[in-house]
């Protein structure tokens, strides 16, 4: 079968705008002035009808920005993505698409997401009001649906968004994403803002509509036991590239790539005692001059001189599974990869 | 031993327009020397104001209307404000969630530390900033000489974080209250800060009370915890014994809820309901709508329930598992 979402060497590059502090640092070593960063670079991969893949890495690795590229919010700057086989209607940058409505976003941050003034019954119907998804005549009984679908009582819809906790206004964002009937959702850190036991409880109902109706979705997070518990298959991300990609029970069984390994190694996890981590050391590189070859060598702990000249392809490695690493592909040593 | 920190009854309220709330109610705890506290609780529970309480930051509409600070056995509520302002940032300091509120944005490290120095000791400039280079150098930034010429803007989010905490240090204070510091931080960088954490902790002998709602992290870090409800601390007992056997329903459940100790795509178990409001809690025990064990006598207020050093504020805690 063929998937429902392809994305095929996906680049996106942002021209950086100097500001006033950039001009006068830029003699202390600032490079963002006239700089360009590299958000996304050569991304693929593809998500199967009813898959939840889960894309994580830390923070400024391109996440966000490929899930607004999937969503149309941002033409890339190479590569294309397509739905079904047909390429993903773009907007114009920093424009939300009214068009692309077979993809919908569900954003971090529960409380920007929601327009303050709207009564929650509205914001949910808005979309498929504009776009004729449902009959007028339906809209009223639709919308009590889906909020009861979230969880939530049907009479809520006369409330304003901040009458409701954080939550439930994640609630209330899924049901404003549901309501338009998507092909795809893309969770953009969804649960991160939220309180343990409130993120058990979201992270339930999603669990639950998946199940109900068959959903596919791209689940970005930087939580790697969240992406665990909901992902079929995990993209590890690092300065702006795929680095590995494995169905998330062998990842997590046992991770191939250094920096997977790394990361695993770094988290802090129940129960298992002090100092049960090993922090990886160096910072993340500025993806304004990613370093050169492999982007995660300066931390690497078995990097060789290849690693520093060559970028590594991603190669298969054990079935589904994929790792950007010389490694992997035929060592580290200049002399062995001639 | 005695401790660098104890806390005793501290109760704080704020007046508020639905009435006076109780944000930190009764809160006792201590810490001893290199020893880490971890004060955990979800949003709203009371962590920070804990925090502004016991450096005595607490402002209108607020007032701690109870309970003693000791730190190394002076109680800094008992003291005059110019004598508590001097205890602030040489015997106690604090590290926020946003290093910004540390750091000026148009001074150079060195500049700010050296400052920072010589507000509490008489020095020249060189000496304060050899003690600032000391500083940097002891919470793992690289080539600190360097960074002390640097602004804050100059530096990621990660080492900004350790230059307010290279700062907490410089006048070597029994106790640092780090409020939420790496929660806005990367987890490998999150990590590097744990780990130097852990290290300062046992090197100098400073207490250090970690506030956070990361209940991971906490049993990674802290020797002791303690843990926050409504205002409350609920539970209180080394990490491996409220980790690992908790008596608090609250407890049980926050611990139950966090994601990767289940099978993947199971329903994780959840509390139900949400954090209540202040101004809108139950009688009695805080937590008893929302808690499976609840009966009768907890709309009445519960006991401390002791098991040798932890203790549960329940009228039933949990047996040993
Ligand atoms: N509109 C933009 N203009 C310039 N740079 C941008 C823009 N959007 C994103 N970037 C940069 O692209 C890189 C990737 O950003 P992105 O938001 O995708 O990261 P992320 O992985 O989602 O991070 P986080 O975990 O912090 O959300 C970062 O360096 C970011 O600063
Ligand atoms: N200035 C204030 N006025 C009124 N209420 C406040 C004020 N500051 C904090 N509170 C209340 O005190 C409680 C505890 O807050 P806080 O200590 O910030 O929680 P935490 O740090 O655990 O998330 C909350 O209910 C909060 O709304
Ligand atoms: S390619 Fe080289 S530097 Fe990169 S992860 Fe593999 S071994 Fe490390
Ligand atoms: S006192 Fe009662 S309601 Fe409160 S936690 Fe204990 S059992 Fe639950
Ligand atoms: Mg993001
Ligand atoms: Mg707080």
């Amino acid at each position: 079968m063929s998937p429902l979402l392809t994305v095929d060497r996906v680049s996106k590059r942002f021209p950086l705008k100097a500001t006033l502090i950039d001009k006068l640092t830029a003699g202390l070593g600032n490079r963002r002035a006239g700089g360009t960063v590299h958000a996304v670079t050569d991304v693929t991969f593809e998500v199967a009808r009813g898959e939840v893949l889960g894309m994580v890495g830390e923070s400024g690795c391109g996440k966000s920005t490929l899930g607004r590229i999937v969503s149309g919010i941002y033409a890339p700057t190479e590569g294309t993505v397509r739905l079904d086989g047909e390429p993903v209607a773009r907007g114009r940058d920093d424009h939300v698409d009214k068009l692309t409505t077979r993809v919908q976003m569900i954003h971090q941050d529960p409380f920007a997401s929601l327009n303050p003034r709207m009564k929650v019954g509205e914001t949910i119907s808005e979309g498929p009001r504009i776009h004729r998804l449902v009959p007028a005549s339906d809209v009223r009984a639709r919308t009590r649906a889906l909020l009861e679908q979230v969880g939530l009582e049907g009479a809520y819809a006369d409330r304003f968004p901040h009458q409701f906790s954080g939550g439930q206004r994640q609630r209330i964002a899924i049901a404003r994403a549901l309501a338009m009937q998507p092909d795809l959702l893309v969770l953009d850190e969804a649960v991160a803002s939220l309180d343990v036991s409130i993120q058990a409880q979201v992270l339930n109902l999603f669990l639950d509509l998946r199940r109900d109706l068959g959903l596919t979705a791209l689940f970005i997070s930087h939580d790697l036991s969240v992406v665990r518990h909901v992902c079929d298959r995990v993209a590890i991300m690092y300065l702006g590239r795929i680095v590995e990609l494995s169905p998330a029970e062998q990842l997590y069984a046992a991770p191939k790539h250094p920096y997977t390994q790394a990361l695993f190694a770094s988290v802090p996890t129940l129960g298992t005692g002090r100092r049960a981590f090993r922090p990886i050391e160096g910072e993340i590189p500025s993806p304004i001059d990613p370093p050169p070859g492999c982007a995660f060598h300066p931390r690497c702990p078995f990097a060789g001189p290849r690693c520093r000249a060559e970028v590594p392809r991603l190669t298969a490695s054990g079935p589904g599974r994929t790792v950007a690493c010389h490694l992997n592909d035929g060592g580290v040593g200049l002399k062995e990869a001639a | 031993m005695n401790a660098a920190l104890d806390v005793q009854g501290l109760t704080t309220r704020f007046d508020t327009r639905a009435g006076t709330v109780t944000a930190v109610n009764d809160v006792s705890f201590s810490v001893e020397p290199g020893r880490i506290m971890g004060l955990v609780g979800e949003s709203g529970s009371g962590k920070s104001v804990t925090g502004f309480s016991i450096l005595g930051l607490i402002e209108e509409p607020g007032r701690i209307t109870d309970g003693r600070v000791l730190v190394e056995g002076t109680d800094l509520r008992a003291m005059p404000p110019g004598q508590l302002r001097s205890m602030r940032g040489r015997k106690v300091s604090m590290v926020f969630q946003d290093p910004m509120m540390t750091l000026n944005p148009v001074l150079r490290i060195g500049d700010q530390m050296s400052m920072a120095v010589r507000v509490h000791e008489r020095m020249n400039k060189r000496q304060a900033l050899a003690r600032s280079r000391d500083a940097l150098a002891k919470v793992g930034i690289p080539s600190p000489e360097e960074r002390l010429s640097a602004y804050p803007h100059q530096l990621s989010g990660g080492m900004r974080q350790r230059v307010a905490i290279a700062i907490a240090l410089l006048h070597r204070p029994a106790v640092i209250i780090a409020d939420e510091p790496t929660t806005a931080l990367d987890v490998s960088i999150q990590g590097q800060i744990l780990a130097e954490v852990r290290r300062l902790a046992d090197e100098t002998r400073t207490a250090i009370v970690w506030v956070t709602h990361d209940l991971a992290v906490v049993s990674s870090l802290a020797d002791d915890i303690c843990v926050m409800y409504a205002g409350r601390i609920v539970e209180r007992g080394t990490a491996e014994d409220v980790i690992a056997r908790p008596r608090h329903p609250y407890t049980r459940g926050l611990l139950d809820s966090v994601p990767g100790q289940h099978a993947p795509g199971t329903h994780l178990p959840q509390i139900p309901g949400s954090t209540p409001q202040l101004s809108r809690l139950p009688s009695g025990c805080p937590f008893r709508n929302r808690c499976p064990r609840a009966t009768e006598v907890c709309t009445t207020e519960p006991p401390v329930a002791r098991f040798g050093g932890h203790t549960a504020l329940c009228h039933h805690p949990l047996e040993a598992a």
